[in-house]
C-alpha cells in the first residue's frame, strides 16, 4: 500500500482523511500514484495536475523521504520506502499566506 | 409567506443568507468551501433548489460545485475547461501576444428554462456551456473566434468574461461582457457573435472608440425590455435602447462615474442602481461615504441613497457581481462589499441595514425569490 498525505483543501474537497492508502502495484511512480488517487477521488482531477498536459500545478509540490520529487519525471520509480508504505508521499501546497 | 435566499461568494468561502418576505431577520449559513475563493454562486430560475458555485484556488485550480437542495448540501461536478482547438494568443498588458490560459470561472449563468444547462464565463475570456448539470463543459468558440480575439487585452483583474445575460424573449439571443474587450451579442444561441460597443469611448486605449478594447465592468437588463441595456464601464455609465447596437452616456450627476455593479429594479425598468467608486486608482467610495445611487428616469438624474449606510470613514469597494435585486412586491436590493458587509434594502433602496458585517471580502451577491 502507498500512503499519500494530501493537503487540507483537498481533504475537504474529496471528503478524505489527511492520509489515504492506495494499492498501486509494483514499481509505483508519481504518475501511477496520482492516477490511482484521481480514480478514487475524481474531484481531484485538475487540482494537482493539469487536465490536458498532466503537468503538476505550479503551487503543488511532491515530497517524500526528505526529498523534493516535484521535478522528477512522472514515471520515475518512487523511493523504496514509499513503495513499501514505510514513508508517505506528501502532496503539499506551496507555502504562502492568503 | 414568500422569502429570499441570498447567495454570497467571498474570498474565503460561500454563505447562504435566508429570510422571510419581511427581510428583517436573517439566518446565516456557511462558510461552504471554507478557505476557497468563491467567485460566484447562482440558482437556476427553472428550479430554485439547483445552485451552481464557482470554487477556485491559486494552488488547486477550479472546481464547480452543485447543490440540488437549495444550498444545504453540495457536490463537485465537472471542472475541465478546455479551450476548443488551438487556443492561440490574445494581447498581454504590454501589447505582446500571450497564449490563452484558463485561470478561473468568474460567472455562472443558469439557463432560464433548463436546470441542467448553465453557462460559464471564464478567465482568460471565453464562454463555456454545460447541458448535463455541470458534469461536462464545452466552449462556444465563436466568441473567441470572432476575429477580434487576438486583439483582446486583460484589465487589471485579468481578462475575464464576467457578465452573461440571457434574453427571456428570444432564446437565441445572449449578451456577454469582457474586461477589457467590451460587450458582445449573439443572435444564434452563442454560435456567432458581434461586438456591440458603438458609442463607448475609452481614453485608455489608442483608438478611443475602437470596435473592441473597452473595459466594460457590467451590463444589466430588465426582463420586460431585453433590448434596453445598462452598462457600468470602467468610467461612464451607459445605456442602449437597441440591444447594444449603440450606446449613450447616462452618468449625469453621479459624483463619480467609475464603478463596478449596475442593476435594475425588479418592477420598474427605468429604475437603476449603481455604486460610484472614487477612481480607477482609488477603489473605494468617494468622500468615505457608502452611497448607492438610484435613477428613476433610466439614467442621467441620480439620487444618493444613504439611510442606514456608513457616511464616514468608509473605504470599501463593491465588485461587479456583488449587487442583486429580488422580485418581491417591494423590491429588495442587496450588495456586498470588499469589507465583508452584505447590506439589504427591503424598500427599493430607501433604507438599508446590514445582514451580516464581518464576512471575508465579498466577490458576488445573488438573490433568489422563493415562493
Amino acid at each position: 500500500m502507498i500512503r499519500v498525505v494530501i493537503p487540507a483543501h483537498l481533504q475537504t474537497l474529496a471528503r478524505a482523511s489527511r492520509e489515504v492508502e492506495l494499492d498501486v502495484g509494483s514499481e509505483p511512480s508519481l504518475r501511477s500514484v496520482l492516477d490511482a488517487l484521481e480514480t478514487r477521488y475524481p474531484m481531484l482531477r485538475g487540482a494537482i495536475r493539469d487536465h490536458v498536459t498532466q503537468r503538476r500545478r505550479p503551487f503543488v509540490r511532491f515530497f517524500a523521504c526528505e526529498r523534493d520529487l516535484s521535478h522528477d519525471a512522472p514515471d520515475t520509480p518512487l523511493p523504496d520506502a514509499v513503495a513499501t508504505g514505510a514513508e508517505p508521499l506528501l502532496i503539499v501546497g506551496a507555502m504562502a499566506g492568503g | 409567506m414568500s422569502g429570499v435566499r441570498v447567495l454570497v461568494g467571498t474570498r474565503k468561502g460561500a454563505f447562504v443568507l435566508t429570510s422571510d418576505g419581511a427581510r428583517r431577520d436573517w439566518t446565516i449559513d456557511g462558510p461552504h468551501f471554507a478557505g476557497w475563493e468563491i467567485y460566484h454562486v447562482k440558482g437556476s430560475p427553472a428550479d430554485p433548489n439547483r445552485l451552481y458555485a464557482s470554487q477556485s484556488s491559486g494552488w488547486f485550480g477550479q472546481q464547480i460545485q452543485r447543490s440540488d437542495d437549495g444550498g444545504k448540501t453540495w457536490a463537485p461536478v465537472g471542472n475541465a475547461f478546455v479551450y476548443d482547438g488551438v487556443p492561440g494568443t490574445h494581447q498581454w498588458y504590454d501589447g505582446t501576444p500571450h497564449p490563452w490560459e484558463f485561470a478561473r470561472v468568474w460567472h455562472l449563468e443558469p439557463s432560464l428554462t433548463d436546470p441542467n444547462t448553465v453557462y460559464a464565463g471564464v478567465e482568460d475570456a471565453a464562454l463555456f456551456r454545460s447541458t448535463d448539470g455541470g458534469q461536462s463543459w464545452h466552449e462556444l468558440p465563436g466568441l473567441r473566434g470572432h476575429g477580434s480575439g487576438s486583439a483582446w487585452q486583460p484589465g487589471a483583474g485579468g481578462m475575464c468574461l464576467h457578465t452573461i445575460l440571457l434574453d427571456p424573449a428570444d432564446p437565441q439571443r445572449m449578451f456577454v461582457a469582457i474586461s477589457a474587450a467590451g460587450a458582445f451579442r449573439s443572435d444564434d444561441g452563442g454560435t456567432t457573435w458581434q461586438p456591440i460597443n458603438r458609442g463607448l469611448r475609452s481614453p485608455q486605449i489608442p483608438d478611443q472608440d475602437a470596435e473592441v478594447g473597452h473595459c466594460v465592468h457590467r451590463i444589466a437588463m430588465h426582463a420586460s425590455r431585453p433590448n434596453v441595456l445598462f452598462m457600468q464601464k470602467h468610467w461612464d455609465v451607459m445605456r442602449s435602447d437597441d440591444a447594444g447596437d449603440s450606446w449613450r452616456e447616462i452618468s449625469g450627476n453621479l459624483p463619480s462615474d467609475f464603478g463596478f455593479p449596475i442593476d435594475v429594479h425588479a418592477h420598474e425598468p427605468e429604475t437603476l442602481y449603481v455604486v460610484p467608486i472614487k477612481s480607477d486608482s482609488e477603489h473605494f467610495v468617494p468622500d468615505a461615504k457608502l452611497r448607492v445611487y438610484r435613477s428613476r428616469s433610466g439614467g442621467n438624474e441620480w439620487e444618493a441613497l444613504t439611510n442606514g449606510l456608513p457616511q464616514r470613514d468608509c473605504y470599501v469597494n463593491v465588485l461587479r457581481d456583488a449587487m442583486a435585486v429580488d422580485a418581491l412586491d417591494s423590491c429588495g436590493v442587496y450588495f456586498g462589499t470588499t469589507g465583508g458587509q452584505v447590506y439589504a434594502s427591503a424598500d427599493a433602496g430607501d433604507s438599508w441595514a446590514p445582514i451580516v458585517r464581518d464576512l471575508p471580502s465579498v466577490l458576488s451577491v445573488e438573490v433568489q425569490t422563493l415562493p
